[in-house]
């Protein structure tokens, strides 16, 4: 885009621009030692997770009211506002993200050292699913490239699916023994929380396209967690 | 960059893009019957070349904004509309400006019918100075011959359809030159609509007011839109936003795009409207 005759206007985007790229760029880091401290049970590192969670609040603040100011003062239109709408979309995404990361580490030190190898390496790939995506969508906001949000949107179905096979492992799991429960119930929300991450990282997908497009993508979004529709079995 | 871990799920079949309902970009036709219709028009200012092969529809009943640089033809094209342009020499206008179907362009087309069908609101108020009552009454004096009694019912209605009624009805036979900027302007609204015109012709009829002002203006605007085509040169773009319902953006003389005005807000198809109406232009 050519610049804007009011220099400081393009200042104010600018500004937003970045400060939603270091969100992204903290997001994806704290997602990375999360599932980082989840494989090597390190209880340190998912303490420093949950602390930092507060700089990600605060950015997301300070970035709300940046874009709330730029609509208030600028009145943007067209491109401008959709780059501004986008903006509050977004942080509110990153921040959740966040959330999750911190939840998954809460429960790393919750699990301490008793979590079995088996499941550390399959939720560990479903991690490395969810972490692909989330670097995939912030390049696709860097970008303004809608082709790649568009890639990312499509993707997401492939983490529904690994998490629905992981929850199902996870319930014979628990069923097995019920010295399992403790384990398998903190594994199995570890696992879920990583699958809304890939929710989230969907629903950025969609406002970039928007941004980008002008237009919404209002196809049906892929859905593949099933564990919700399935029955339960009545007890023998 | 394609996850080469994950399957591609294929997005030919996804329907990504609604098409908005609407105005035809490129041919300045309009989804609503066209009250009016500038069919390849060009407009010469002597050797000055004004406007270049314009094709545009004025639906009826609804607020068509014309935004555009200074010097980009819009007021032109509002002049054309009601032939204004005349009465000055070595101005030529060349195509069809239709109205209803008749060509108003046509020099037998009789100028009066136009006026009394077309009316015109300009930039800066200009009430006739007289009283208010007379600045009304004197237009209708032109057209009709009325009874005191009938006068009296045809100024109190356009009064109210100007939104003014309420604040002048006490003082009618003072004069129009000790209103506010506002009151004037929709004096001159109310002066245009005695005449029970068809359309009406707006030139940045709020471009001197203060913002009180302009929102009774853009107020009106909204309930004679009811009743009359209008078309409304402006600069402001929220304003156009605001109260149109199709919005034409010309440049050099040219309509460079035309739609509705929701989808030439959001998401314009011409990178130059974008530029313009973003404030990028220049």
């Amino acid at each position: 885009m050519s610049e804007h005759i009011v220099k400081s206007f393009d200042d104010e985007l600018s500004q937003l621009n970045a400060a939603i790229a270091r969100m992204g760029e903290l997001t994806q880091s704290q997602f990375a030692t999360t599932m980082n401290a989840l494989r090597t049970r390190d209880v340190e590192d998912a303490a420093m997770v949950i602390r930092d969670d507060i700089d990600v609040d605060a950015l997301e603040r300070d970035i709300e009211s940046r874009a709330i100011r730029v609509l208030a003062l600028r009145q943007p239109i067209a491109r401008d506002f959709r780059e501004v709408i986008s903006t509050l979309r977004i942080v509110v995404e990153l921040e959740r993200i966040s959330d999750f990361s911190a939840n998954i580490c809460k429960r790393v030190i919750a699990l301490n050292s008793h979590s079995p190898e088996q499941w550390l390496v399959e939720i560990g790939e479903l991690g490395e699913l969810a972490k692909k995506q989330l670097a995939d969508v912030v390049t696709a906001f860097t970008e303004r490239n809608q082709e790649k949000a568009i890639t990312v949107w499509a993707c997401d179905e492939q983490i529904d699916d690994t998490y629905t096979g992981i929850s199902r492992r996870l319930i014979d799991y628990m069923k097995a023994d019920p010295q399992h429960v403790a384990i398998g119930a903190h594994l199995m929300f570890i696992a879920k929380n990583v699958e809304r991450i890939g929710d989230h990282v969907t629903n950025i997908a969609e406002s970039i396209y928007y941004l980008v497009t002008g237009n919404i993508l209002d196809a049906p979004r892929p859905k593949g967690d099933k564990t919700s529709l399935d029955q339960v079995e009545a007890e023998a | 960059m394609t996850n080469p871990n994950i399957p591609l799920a294929t997005t030919s079949s996804v329907t990504l893009v609604t098409p908005p309902p609407g105005a035809d970009a490129k041919t300045g036709a309009t989804a609503a019957p066209p009250k009016m219709s500038a069919q390849g028009l060009d407009f010469y200012y002597d050797k000055y070349h004004a406007l270049k092969n314009v094709s545009l529809d004025i639906a009826e009943r609804k607020v068509t904004a014309l935004i555009g640089p200074s010097g980009c033809g819009k007021s032109t094209l509002l002049r054309i509309f009601n032939r204004i342009y005349s009465i000055y020499p070595r101005l030529e206008a060349k195509g069809k400006v239709l109205l209803d179907g008749d060509n108003i362009l046509d020099p037998k087309y009789p100028l009066n019918r136009l006026r009394s069908k077309v009316g015109m609101v300009f930039q800066k108020p200009v009430p006739f100075p007289m009283s208010i009552y007379d600045n009304v009454a004197y237009a209708i004096r032109h057209y009709e011959k009325l009874s005191k009694a009938d006068m009296d019912v045809r100024v109190e209605e356009a009064l109210r359809q100007g939104a003014l009624w309420d604040e002048v009805k006490a003082k009618l036979n003072q004069s129009a030159l000790g209103l506010s900027g506002g009151q004037q302007q929709r004096l001159c609204i109310a002066r245009a609509v005695a005449l029970k015109p068809e359309v009406i012709l707006l030139d940045e009829p709020t471009s001197a007011l203060d913002p009180i002002a302009t929102g009774k203006i853009e107020q009106l605007v909204e309930e004679l839109k009811e009743r009359y085509t209008i078309a409304i040169v402006t600069h402001n773009m929220q304003q156009a936003s605001r109260v149109s319902d199709y919005t034409a953006f010309m440049y050099l003389g040219e309509l460079i795009e035309f739609g509705d005005t929701t989808t030439i807000f959001e998401n314009p198809t011409k990178k130059m409207t974008e530029d313009y109406i973003t404030g990028r232009y220049g």
